[in-house]
C-alpha cells in the first residue's frame, strides 16, 4: 500500500498562483492587477453557492451586493442554522485597540505558528490583513459585541496568543456573526439577488467542458433531484469532523459535496490535520449522538489539572472522593508546569496531547479514566462568583444541564481555601484543517468551482488557532472571493446561461438517481447509525490523537471491511418518494467512509508529527511532536483515481516560507 | 449517573402535510438519565428501523441550544419542562419512571406540518427578509471604534440578539403571534446607532409582513416569554410597540 501511494506520485504540476511581491504586498498587487467584471455583465453571471455558514452567507450575501445573481442552497431549514452559529468563544483581528502589541503581522506570526508551520504564507498574510475589516462590517450589520464601559469593544485571549485580540458577543460569537451575514443575505434576498433554496443538499458538482457549471441538488421534503446550472460554483460546506460520528460538530455537517468534488477531481489537501479539541465534555455512553464543546475562551480563568498522586486518581474513578476534596498542593496544573509561558492558554492540539498523556497515564479523573478537571475555584477566590458568572455564565448553565453538575457551585473547604466544582473535560473532534485544496484565489483544481470557509484547506496549517474560524470563514465569504471570484468571471461574460437539459447534466443526475437507488436496493439488516457508529469507533481508536504506521494500517483495512458491510448490510426503510431522513443519512455515510480512508491515507503518509497530527514514532523526548522539514514541508494533495475502493494518488504542493523562518514550535519560554 | 427509567412516548405522527396525523405510543426500557430527550428519540428511530419502520421526523441539528432547529411540544410546552432551555438540551433526569411523555410539533397556522414532528418555519425567514437588517454594503464599513455604544446598551441588545428563531413563542401564543419574535430583532436594532437610520422602515415592514403570513397578534399574556428558551423578555415588545407607534406619528 505505501509503495502503492509513494509509486503514484505527482503528475501534474501544483499551481497555487501566489502573487509576485513581498508577503505584506501581494494582496494589495493581486487587488490591483486582477480583472474585474463590470456591473451590466455582472447581472448576466450566475453563481451558486453551496452552504449558508459564515463563509456561505457572506459570500452569497456580497457577491449579489456587487450585482451578481446567486443561487444559495442550505441544508437546514434556514441559513440561519449552518452550524457556523455554534461557534462559542470569539473571532481574532489584528485591530491592536489593547495596546498589547498586536499588528497584522503578529497575528499572521501566530497563525502560522499555531499552524506548525504547514499553512500557505500568502494566504495566511492575506487572512490577518483583512481581520480588520471583518470587525468592521460586523459593527456596521449591528452585530453586539462586548464593549467596556467608556463604549468601545471589549477583548479576550485565546489559545496561542500572548496578545488579547478576540472580539466576542458573550459566549455566542459565532451565532452573532452568523445572524448578521444571514441579515445581509435576506436583504439580498429581498432585493431579488440571491434566490434562497432551503432543505437542499448537493448530490453532486456538473462539469462542462472542464468547468464547473452547475450541482445537482436533492430536495429533501420532496425527495426529488433537481439541476441548476450558473457559471461558476462556490462550495463553502464546512468541515469532515463527522467521520468520527461523535464529534462537536451539528448532525447534519456531513462531507458529501467535498466528497462529489473530489470524485469530479478536484484534490483534497492535508485531510490528516484534525482538530481535537481540548475542552469538551466526556462521552457519557454508547447512545451519544454528538459531543459537546465548552468554550476555548474558559482557559482564560480555569486552569487544568489532574491529581499529582496515582492513588487519589484512583479514588476520583472510583467515585470515592471529588475533584474539590483535592488540596491545592496536591493537584497537577500540568500545562502551566509543562509550558510556563503559556499555561492553560496553550494551541489546541498541544493541550490536547497533554489532556491524553495524563489519562494514558492513569491520572484521568472520572470513571473511565478519560477525563480531567477544568477548575474555576481560583479565579471565583479572586474575582467573585458574579463576575466569572459575567464571563461564563451561560457555559456553566450549558454544563449544568448536562451533567447535572454547577461549575460555580461552592464544594469544599481545606485550610480555610474554598474550592468549587470543576468541571470534567476530555478532548474531542471539532474542526477539520484539511479540505478541497485551493489556489491563492479559492478555486480548487477544477475551474470555476471555489471552495471556501471550512471546507477549503488554506489558512490554518496542520492545526487551527481559537477564533480563528470564524475569521478565515468571513475573510473568505466577505472580503477574497468575492474578488477572486471576479478574475475567473472576467472572461465568462460572453457565456450565455446553460440549459439544464444538456447531456453533463442529465448524465450526473442519472449517477446521483442510480446511487440512491442501489443504496435502497441493498435491504440488509443494519442501520445507518449503526454502521457509522463504528466507523467513529475505527477513526477515533486508530486515525484519532495518537497515530502509528501500524494502528493506520489497521484502520484502512477496517474501513475496507466496514464499506463491504455497508454495501451489503445497510437498511433503508421507505421509498423515495417524499421526505426519507434515513436515505439522506445512508447518502452521507458513503462519502464519511470514503473520507475515513482519505484520512488514514494522508496520516500514513506523513511520517512526521506537526499541529493536529501526531504520529507517535515522531515525538521528542518530552513527548512533543516532532516534525520533518526536509521530507514534508509541503501540501498534500489527494487525487481520485476513479473508484473509492483504489487509493488515491498524491500530489505534492512545496511549501516557501519567504517572511516566517521555520522553526521548532516553542510554547515553553 | 448510573440511573435510568423507562418511559412511554405518546408522538404525532403525519405522513406528509395533507394527511390526516394520530398519536402513536411507543414504550422505551431502560433509557439512561444522562441520555437526552433527542438521543432518546434517536433510540426509538433506531428501534422503529430495525423493525423496518419509518423513522419519526423531528428537526435538530447543532444539539447544544443555539441552532434553533429543534422544536417539539413536550407535555404541553414547548421545548418540554425545563426553562430556559431548547428540547436538545433536555435531559431524562427531568421525566419520572413509567411516565408518558406527550410529543407534538409547534401548532400554528403559520408553521404547517411538513412530516411527523417537522414544520415549516419558512415565514421566519420572511420576517426577516423584511427588514431584519442593516442596509449597507460590504467594504462600507467605518472604523470598529469610531461610534463607542455604552455597555448598558450592547449589552441589551446582544439579550435581545440572542432569539434562535425556533418558533417557540409562535407556538406557545394562544393567537399564534410572532410578536416577541419580531421584538427581539427590532430591539436589537433599536438599541444600537447603526439600526436608527432606518428604524422606522423595518418596524413597519416586519410588522407589516408578521400580519400578512397569518401570524395572529399579541394580546399581552406573556406565554412567548416564558417559554422563550432563551429568556428573551417580554420588554422587548414594549419597545416594539413604542417603536411602531413613533414610526406610525410620523407617517
Amino acid at each position: 500500500m505505501e509503495e502503492n501511494l509513494k509509486n503514484n506520485v505527482a503528475q501534474p504540476a501544483i499551481d497555487s498562483k501566489i502573487p509576485e511581491g513581498p508577503v505584506a504586498e501581494k494582496w494589495t498587487n493581486y487587488k490591483a492587477h486582477q480583472k474585474l467584471v463590470n456591473p451590466a455583465n455582472k447581472r448576466r453571471l450566475d453563481i451558486i453557492v453551496v452552504g449558508t455558514g459564515l463563509a456561505g452567507a457572506s459570500a452569497a450575501a456580497t457577491l449579489g451586493e456587487m450585482g451578481f445573481k446567486v443561487l444559495n442552497f442550505c441544508i437546514q431549514d434556514s441559513p440561519r442554522r449552518a452550524h457556523s452559529i455554534a461557534a462559542q468563544g470569539g473571532i481574532n483581528a489584528a485591530k491592536n485597540y489593547q495596546n498589547d502589541g498586536d499588528s497584522v503581522y503578529r497575528l499572521f506570526y501566530d497563525t502560522v505558528k499555531g499552524g506548525d508551520y504547514r499553512a500557505r504564507e500568502a494566504n495566511v498574510y492575506r487572512l490577518a490583513e483583512v481581520s480588520n475589516n471583518i470587525i468592521d462590517q460586523c459593527v456596521a450589520q449591528g452585530v453586539p459585541f462586548a464593549r467596556e464601559y467608556g463604549g468601545l469593544l471589549a477583548n479576550r485571549s485565546f489559545g496561542g496568543a500572548q496578545v488579547s485580540r478576540t472580539f466576542y458577543a458573550k459566549g455566542q460569537t459565532g451565532q452573532q456573526l452568523l445572524l448578521g451575514a444571514y441579515s445581509s443575505l435576506n436583504r439580498q434576498i429581498e432585493m431579488g439577488n440571491v434566490k434562497s433554496f432551503n432543505r437542499y443538499e448537493m448530490h453532486d458538482v456538473v462539469i462542462i467542458d472542464g468547468r464547473a457549471r452547475g450541482i445537482i441538488a436533492k430536495n429533501l421534503v420532496t425527495g426529488k433531484l433537481e439541476r441548476f446550472a450558473a457559471h461558476a460554483v462556490v462550495i463553502a460546506t464546512g468541515g469532515y469532523g463527522n467521520t468520527y460520528f461523535l464529534s462537536t460538530n451539528a448532525m447534519a455537517c456531513n462531507v458529501s459535496a467535498a466528497m462529489a468534488c473530489y470524485r469530479k477531481g478536484a484534490y483534497f489537501a492535508n485531510p490528516a490535520y484534525v482538530q481535537i479539541h481540548p475542552t469538551c465534555i466526556p462521552r457519557h455512553g454508547d447512545k451519544q449522538s454528538k459531543l459537546t464543546l465548552m468554550s476555548e475562551s474558559l482557559r482564560n480563568d480555569g486552569r487544568i489539572w489532574v491529581p499529582k498522586n496515582i492513588e487519589d486518581a484512583k479514588k476520583l474513578q472510583a467515585g470515592q472522593i471529588k475533584g474539590s476534596d483535592i488540596p491545592e498542593e496536591e493537584r497537577d496544573y500540568y500545562l502551566e508546569r509543562r509550558y510556563p509561558a503559556f499555561g492553560n492558554l496553550v494551541p489546541r492540539d498541544v493541550a490536547s496531547r497533554a489532556a491524553k498523556e495524563r489519562c494514558d497515564k492513569g491520572y484521568g479523573v472520572n470513571n473511565t479514566g478519560q477525563a480531567v478537571f477544568l477548575d474555576f475555584s481560583e479565579a471565583i477566590n479572586r474575582l467573585g462568583i458574579d463576575v466569572v458568572r459575567q464571563r461564563y455564565g451561560n457555559l456553566f448553565d450549558m454544563y449544568e444541564e448536562i451533567t447535572d453538575v454547577n461549575p460555580g457551585e461552592l464544594a469544599n473547604e481545606i485550610n480555610g481555601v474554598k474550592y468549587y466544582n470543576p468541571m470534567m473535560i476530555y478532548p474531542a473532534i471539532h474542526y477539520t484543517m484539511g479540505g478541497i485544496w485551493v489556489d491563492y484565489e479559492l478555486q480548487t483544481s477544477i475551474k470555476g468551482l471555489f471552495a471556501i470557509g471550512e471546507c477549503n484547506f488554506s489558512d490554518h496549517g496542520a492545526n487551527r488557532l481559537g477564533a480563528s474560524a470564524l475569521m478565515q470563514g468571513l475573510a473568505d465569504g466577505y472580503f477574497v472571493l468575492p474578488y477572486t471570484i471576479q478574475n475567473y468571471l472576467s472572461d465568462q461574460i460572453t457565456v450565455p446561461r446553460f440549459s439544464t437539459d444538456l447531456p453533463e447534466f442529465e448524465e450526473a443526475e442519472e449517477r446521483v438517481q442510480a446511487n440512491l437507488d442501489k443504496l435502497m436496493a441493498i435491504k440488509g439488516s443494519r442501520s445507518v447509525d449503526s454502521i457509522h457508529k463504528e466507523l467513529g469507533n475505527i477513526m477515533w481508536d486508530f486515525v484519532g490523537m495518537g497515530r502509528t504506521k501500524e494502528s493506520l494500517e489497521t484502520a484502512l483495512e477496517k474501513i475496507k471491511d466496514l464499506r463491504k458491510e455497508f454495501e451489503t448490510n445497510l437498511f433503508v426503510p421507505g421509498d423515495q418518494e417524499g421526505m426519507n431522513i434515513e436515505l439522506d443519512k445512508a447518502f452521507r455515510l458513503r462519502d464519511f467512509i470514503t473520507m475515513g480512508e482519505l484520512i488514514a491515507y494522508d496520516a500514513l503518509n506523513r511520517e512526521e508529527s506537526c499541529g493536529g497530527h501526531f504520529r507517535e514514532e515522531h515525538q521528542t523526548e518530552e513527548g512533543e511532536a516532532k516534525r520533518d522539514d526536509e521530507n514534508f514541508f509541503y501540501v498534500a494533495c489527494w487525487k481520485y483515481n476513479g473508484d473509492d475502493e483504489k487509493a488515491p494518488s498524491l500530489l505534492k504542493e512545496p511549501l516557501h516560507y519567504e517572511a516566517i523562518k521555520v522553526q521548532t514550535r516553542n510554547y515553553k519560554n | 449517573m448510573e440511573n435510568s427509567i423507562s418511559v412511554k412516548l405518546k408522538v404525532w405522527r403525519q405522513a406528509n402535510p395533507k394527511a390526516q396525523g394520530e398519536f402513536i405510543t411507543y414504550e422505551l426500557q431502560d433509557i439512561p438519565t444522562d441520555t437526552s430527550f433527542l438521543e432518546t428519540l434517536d433510540i426509538l428511530n433506531e428501534q422503529l428501523v430495525e423493525k423496518g419502520e419509518e423513522p419519526i421526523a423531528f428537526d435538530h441539528d447543532c444539539r447544544e441550544g443555539i441552532c434553533g432547529m429543534c422544536s417539539l411540544y413536550i407535555n404541553g410546552h414547548p421545548h418540554g419542562p425545563a426553562t430556559g432551555a431548547t428540547t436538545c438540551q433536555l435531559y431524562m433526569r427531568r421525566f419520572k419512571d413509567g411516565e408518558t411523555i406527550t410529543v407534538e410539533p409547534w401548532r400554528s397556522a403559520a408553521f404547517p406540518v411538513i412530516k411527523d414532528l417537522m414544520v415549516n418555519r419558512n415565514a421566519f425567514d420572511q420576517i426577516q427578509q423584511a427588514g431584519g437588517y442593516v442596509s449597507f454594503n460590504t467594504g462600507g464599513a467605518q472604523d470598529a471604534n469610531a461610534i463607542p455604544i455604552s455597555k448598558v446598551d450592547a449589552d441589551e441588545a446582544m439579550d435581545s440578539a440572542s432569539c434562535i428563531g425556533c418558533g417557540a413563542c409562535v407556538a406557545a401564543c394562544k393567537n399564534g403571534s410572532a410578536m416577541l419574535f419580531v421584538a427581539a430583532k427590532v430591539s436589537q436594532f433599536a438599541l444600537l446607532p447603526q439600526g436608527k437610520a432606518e428604524a422606522k422602515k423595518r418596524v413597519k415592514a416586519m410588522l407589516g409582513k408578521m400580519d400578512e403570513l397569518g401570524f395572529g397578534n399579541c394580546t399581552n399574556t406573556g406565554a412567548c416569554a416564558a417559554e422563550c428558551p432563551k429568556n428573551i423578555k417580554l420588554s422587548n415588545i414594549a419597545r416594539l410597540n413604542r417603536e411602531f407607534i413613533c414610526a406610525k406619528s410620523s407617517d
